[in-house]
């Protein structure tokens, strides 16, 4: 049997053939056009819809973009170069470079110290957005603050100087009251500090430095994007304490503090951030003593951080929420106090949990610090809106700087928001 | 939350104020009782002292004089003799006519892109992130500037339409978009109740008919269902639907003589038919466009928070995949949905006094801009316009609280 | 942010508060720095130039008064101001004077108590349309759309006019010059309605200025003046006199050139009171003597301010028109220095 069949076959193939290439329609850039482009009819019809857009955007913009000069002086001097041609006029941003980060104000010769000042701001923030790097770069960012408002401002090196005292006065004064109680150590250091600052301003006062180092340079000096800069990092770094004490308070038992944490919160989130700013601009002046020389910059950063401390409570306490409710009863169960639980065991967990919420709302408020240009604050936008639109040379060139302006603050937020998926990511410690 | 209690002492010391349990909280609500009020105190004092040197007194008489400027959308009848308090409510129900507009057409943006940024398709996908994540994360203020600019710079101005070498035209004759606003047919009545002023009666007829038809509609489909558990056959519905829906309608339009007014240029101006002009366009558009990318990130997590389970179950059960997103997906994604976007809705609410900027007349124009320019009364003006805010702000979460709350999983 | 630490400022600030009473003119000596609140930007009236230098007849203004009372007229804190904040800004002290085109009217001189120093430019308000509309007079605006500075008296004004003449109109609110001169050459209105001086130098700065036409109609008095805050006696008295010095020393003859000759030697005894060689005018201001020299010294006097920032000789080229000496047959006339 065997062999008649043996003899049947004449050629029997003892290694399989190499797999045939899928067809074309099958493979390589067919198939994923075919499942990604035209799947359906109806697939089709959007993809080239799509396609329509991307055109009409491109073909809109490129010959704008690449077209464009960047030399000129005036706007009548490029229409005459352009000659009827697409093209943007981007030499407003070259010659008015300067206006647009800075201000109109601020004294060229110093352009430096914000420029240093904004460096350091990076290698501040960087150790505390990337937990990597070394520890001891902290000493950074604990010493910015200080050295930034020296840098931006200027003036006597004293000003920093004692305010920077004051805190580490408040910390020694802190450390050694802790150890009894932690509500004495902090209203003792905190205490210390003030009275510390009190008289250092009083003593730095009556010297009166007649010739500090730095020129001094007055606040409402201050413009242009640097100013978005430092409302937006100004305002999140100091809401952030307030807006825990917030959330903390929120949850509190004590139905004062709570009902006063409420009514903040929600009086703040239920109106707009304009009104707030129209408060600092043309309310709040009345309410500080007269003559107390507390400027607009200042009032605006007051109510801003207000406005953020708000949202940020609400955040935190979205991750107070979410902590189970073990972890508050294995601490009281461990006999810690109120102090010892929140420091060592909840706020840690809860504030990882609202990381990335804190960053929304950073990056929100970041682009709100644009509204200042409505109370007359020489922002990037109002610098655009006021002293470059109205000047007789660049009156009427919109896109370009709205495009740049749009372009800055894109780099700037979505640089921060993919931080913040990132750093999602990175915590997310339940193993899926 | 410490359960812990001391075992009573017998004598008190001071310390016991904040180490003891029984009085901590209380000593600690004092002293922010105390620090609360010498904060309070102290900005009164600050204030009277300043309002006194100064000559100034806290008065709302202003309210009540003539405001002395123009509006130039009102909603109500407003002239320049009318009182600066129907000047705020001018601006009132501008704010929430935009605040309305926008979330309407968010929703729309938001839903669309939200939806699409999970489709099959590559490219749309892309595209879709794309219009997120610019718009995300560029401030509204600039949307708002350029969206204006685009209806101010680039649409054709009223004389471009004049003459015989006009270099704009009006779409089949009806419709006009122009720098100052879009100009479409206008209906009106011609044998309305009332003559000219009853034109609120005729309205509000139509939609006393429009209501009566959709009661009657449900009704019919509440029959139709009923008699499908019934017999298992379903009737057809639709003819008498489209009947119940069309017939009343028409009927009524025709008696009370409708007719359309075609705007036509005039003088300086197009006249006639509606107008929506260009500021209420601009803000409108600028803010939907805006927080639609928001809403897109909401209704795309709610969908994706939708377990695959139920799609695939509806795809075995038959469903095309617009039915499987309509019926199955989209009303289990609303639970997600909906709380954050009320806050979106809130967020546009408070957004749309960014109407300043465009010269939009919403409250924060008229009462906290032109009527505070006015009267100088800075104070009186900031706190009604913060309380408006408030208001409408706690108004809106209530209610959409109360929707949220109906949309919640029964769990029985 | 001055030279104290932000908290010793509060609770200091705070127990002095008190005594802090004292007059805007030692507030100002002590400070060395004159506050001034000018607007974010009107050529020719106060804008920062490329370098960010203040320049404009406003700031002048201000210059002259810083020099009168501190002897350097750089002395100066330019405040930008809105029409929203400019009131605040002074009523709260944050600023000294306002030197902002602000109108001299009742309500703000009586209710919103301010003390206005003087006119410093008389304006009326006027209205601007392209030539080809056709339009020979305001009367026949009827149904325009008109583009009209949000929060200032010109808002007002249009609205009377309109509503005293029966017709009807559109206004279109926009924040700044600027802004409205970009909406009126768009086509987004008809009409631009400010200042008449403003109105001249918006129509300088096109680019075919003889497509736009003025038209004949002034519809309101606009005086424009420095102001200061109300029962700060003193102080308004040294602004109310600087601003008198310079319109003096333009009817006398004196030129921030010829100041120092004519302060030397002199026969006639107005000038010799006014640059402070005779009588005890500067005293009496609680100045030195030579106060309104400085003034006039550094700024030029009422002519000189006049030309270099708004005459006929600058893009803006306002003639003097009502704001000429009394001499003549201007409005301008000066209480004498005696």
């Amino acid at each position: 049997m065997s062999d008649t069949h043996s003899e049947s076959v004449r050629f029997v193939r003892e290694t399989s053939l190499p797999p045939a290439e899928p067809p074309v329609a099958e493979r390589g850039i067919y198939k994923w056009g075919r499942e990604n482009l035209f799947a359906t009819p109806a697939n089709g019809a959007l993809t080239i819809v799509a396609l329509y857009v991307i055109y009409l955007v491109l073909s809109g913009t490129l010959p704008w973009l690449f077209n464009g000069l960047w030399t000129t002086n005036s706007l009548s001097e490029c229409r005459e170069v352009l000659d009827g041609r697409t093209g943007g006029c981007f030499s407003v941003l070259t010659e008015r470079w300067n206006q647009l980060i800075f201000g109109f104000k601020y004294p060229p010769d110093q352009y430096w110290r914000p420029m240093l000042a904004f460096v350091m701001m990076l290698l501040a923030v960087a150790p505390v957005l990337f937990f990597d790097l070394p520890r001891k770069m902290l000493i950074i960012t604990a010493l910015f603050p200080f050295t930034a408002y020296w840098l931006i401002w200027g003036g006597t090196i004293l000003v920093p100087l004692v305010a920077l005292l004051g805190v580490v006065v408040g910390y020694i004064v802190y450390s050694r009251l802790v150890t009894q109680n932690f509500a004495l150590g902090f209203f003792g250091g905190v205490a210390a500090a003030i009275v510390f600052w009190v008289f250092g301003g009083w003593i730095v006062d009556s010297i009166g430095v007649a010739n500090p180092m730095l020129e001094a340079v007055p606040s409402r000096d201050m413009g242009g994007f640097m100013l978005n800069m430092m409302l937006g990092v100004t305002c999140v770094s100091l809401s952030l304490p307030i807006g825990i004490a917030l959330a903390l308070g929120r949850q509190s038992s004590m139905p004062l503090i709570k009902w006063m944490s409420v009514i903040f919160i929600e009086f703040i989130r239920g109106v707009p951030l304009i009104t707030l700013l129209f408060v600092a601009n043309v309310m709040l002046a009345y309410f500080f003593p007269p003559g107390s020389g507390v400027d607009l910059f200042l009032r605006v950063v007051i109510m801003i951080t207000m406005f953020s401390a708000a949202y940020i409570a609400e955040v935190i306490r979205g991750g107070l929420a979410a902590l189970p409710k073990g972890q508050y009863e294995a601490a009281d169960s461990l006999g810690l106090d109120y102090a010892q639980a929140m420091r060592l065991i909840i706020l840690p967990q809860a504030l990882k949990i609202s990381i990335p919420g804190i960053v929304n709302i950073a990056v929100g408020l970041f682009k709100d610090t644009t509204l200042v240009s409505v109370i007359s604050m020489f922002d990037l936008i109002g610098m655009i809106r006021g002293p470059i639109l109205a000047s007789t040379e660049w009156n009427g060139v919109y896109w370009e700087l709205f495009g740049f302006a749009a372009a800055l603050f894109f780099v700037v937020c979505y640089g921060i928001s993919q931080y913040s998926q990132w750093l999602e990511r990175r915590l997310a410690t339940d193993h899926r | 939350m410490t359960t812990l209690t001391d075992p009573p002492g017998s004598t008190f010391r001071l310390s016991m104020l904040l180490n003891d349990t029984r009085y901590r909280s209380t000593t600690l609500q004092v002293i922010a009782f105390i620090l609360l009020m010498s904060a309070i105190f102290y900005l009164y004092s600050n204030l009277a002292t300043n309002l006194r040197e100064a000559g100034l007194n806290i008065s709302f008489a202003f309210l009540g004089t003539p405001a002395g400027y123009d509006i130039n959308q009102t909603l109500i009848e407003y002239t320049s003799q009318s009182s600066n308090l129907r000047a705020a409510f001018v601006g009132i129900l501008n704010t929430l006519l935009v605040a309305f507009l926008a979330c309407i057409m968010a929703t729309i943006f938001g839903v669309i892109a939200g939806v699409l940024r999970l489709s099959k398709n590559w490219l749309v996908r892309k595209l879709m992130a794309v219009y997120v994540e610019i718009f995300r994360n560029i401030p509204v203020l600039i949307w708002i500037l350029i969206i204006y600019a685009l209806m101010t710079i680039a649409s054709p101005s009223p004389r471009a339409f004049r003459g015989d070498d006009a270099t704009a035209s009006m779409i089949l004759d009806g419709a006009a978009i122009t720098n100052r606003g879009v100009y479409v047919p206008g209906p009106f009545f011609t044998r309305g109740i009332g003559g000219e002023d009853g034109s609120v009666i005729n309205w509000l007829l139509v939609i006393a008919v429009l209501i009566g038809s959709f009661v009657v509609t449900r009704m019919v489909t509440a029959r139709a269902n009923a008699t499908q558990e019934a017999t298992g056959v379903r009737p057809n519905t639709l003819w008498t639907n489209l009947a119940i829906w069309f017939v009343p309608i028409i009927v009524l339009l025709f008696i009370l003589g409708l007719a359309w007014d075609i705007p036509e240029l005039k003088g300086f101006n197009f006249s006639g038919g509606l107008k929506v002009g260009a500021p209420l366009i601009a803000l409108w558009f600028a803010l939907s466009i805006y927080t639609g990318a928001f809403i897109a990130e909401n209704v795309r997590a709610g969908i994706q928070a939708v377990s695959k389970g139920q799609t695939e179950a509806a795809a075995a059960l038959g469903l095309r995949p617009g039915r499987v997103m309509s019926l199955v997906v989209l009303p289990q994604a609303l639970r997600v949905i909906v709380p954050p976007l009320i806050s979106q809705y809130l967020n546009i609410t408070k957004n749309s006094s960014l109407a300043i900027l465009v010269g939009y007349a919403d409250i924060t124009a008229t009462l906290g801009g032109i009527t505070l320019n006015q009267t100088g009364r800075a104070i009186e003006c900031v706190l009604l316009l913060m309380a408006f805010y408030l208001a409408a702000s706690l108004i809106i979460s209530a209610v959409m609280n109360v929707y949220n709350n109906s949309m919640k999983l029964k769990e029985r | 942010m001055k030279k104290s630490v932000f908290i010793g400022a509060l609770t200091a600030a705070g127990l002095m508060a008190g005594a802090a009473a004292a007059g805007t003119l030692d507030d100002v000596k002590e400070r060395g720095k004159l506050n001034c609140g000018v607007t974010t930007g009107l050529v020719g009236f106060a804008a920062p130039d490329a370098n960010g230098e203040w320049k404009g007849f406003d700031v002048a203004v201000c210059r002259a008064v810083a020099a009168a009372v501190l002897g350097d007229a750089s002395a100066v804190e330019f405040v930008p101001t809105t029409g929203k904040t400019r009131f605040t800004a002074l009523a709260s002290g944050e600023i000294d004077m306002l030197s902002r085109v602000t109108t001299w009217t009742f309500s703000r001189d009586v209710d919103l108590k301010f003390d206005f120093a003087g006119v410093a430019y008389y304006d009326g308000q006027g209205f601007m349309v392209p030539k080809d509309l056709g339009v020979s007079s305001a009367k026949e605006l009827d149904g325009a759309t008109v583009c009209v500075q949000t929060g200032t008296t010109t808002e007002l004004n249009l609205a009377d006019f309109f509503r005293a003449n029966n017709i009807s109109y559109e206004p279109v609110p926009v924040e700044t010059n600027a802004e409205g001169q970009q909406q009126y050459v768009a086509g987004a209105c008809d009409v631009y309605t400010t200042d008449a001086s403003g109105l001249a130098a918006t129509r300088a700065a096109f680019e075919n200025p003889g497509d736009h036409v003025i038209l004949p109609e002034i519809i309101s008095k606009e005086p424009l003046g420095p102001l200061v805050r109300h029962g700060d006696n003193d102080w308004g008295d040294v602004v109310r006199w600087t601003l008198n010095a310079l319109i003096t020393a333009e009817e006398l003859g004196v030129t921030s050139a010829n100041v120092g000759e004519m302060a030397s030697g002199t026969q006639n005894p107005e000038v010799a009171r006014l640059l402070g060689t005779e009588g005890e005018l500067g005293a009496m201001l609680g100045l030195d003597a030579d106060w309104a020299k400085r003034a006039i010294e550094t700024q030029g006097n009422y002519s000189e301010i006049f030309a270099t920032n708004i005459g006929e000789e600058t893009p803006i080229g306002l003639a003097r028109g009502l704001n000429a000496q009394w001499t003549d047959g201007g409005l301008l006339y000066s209480p004498p220095f005696r």
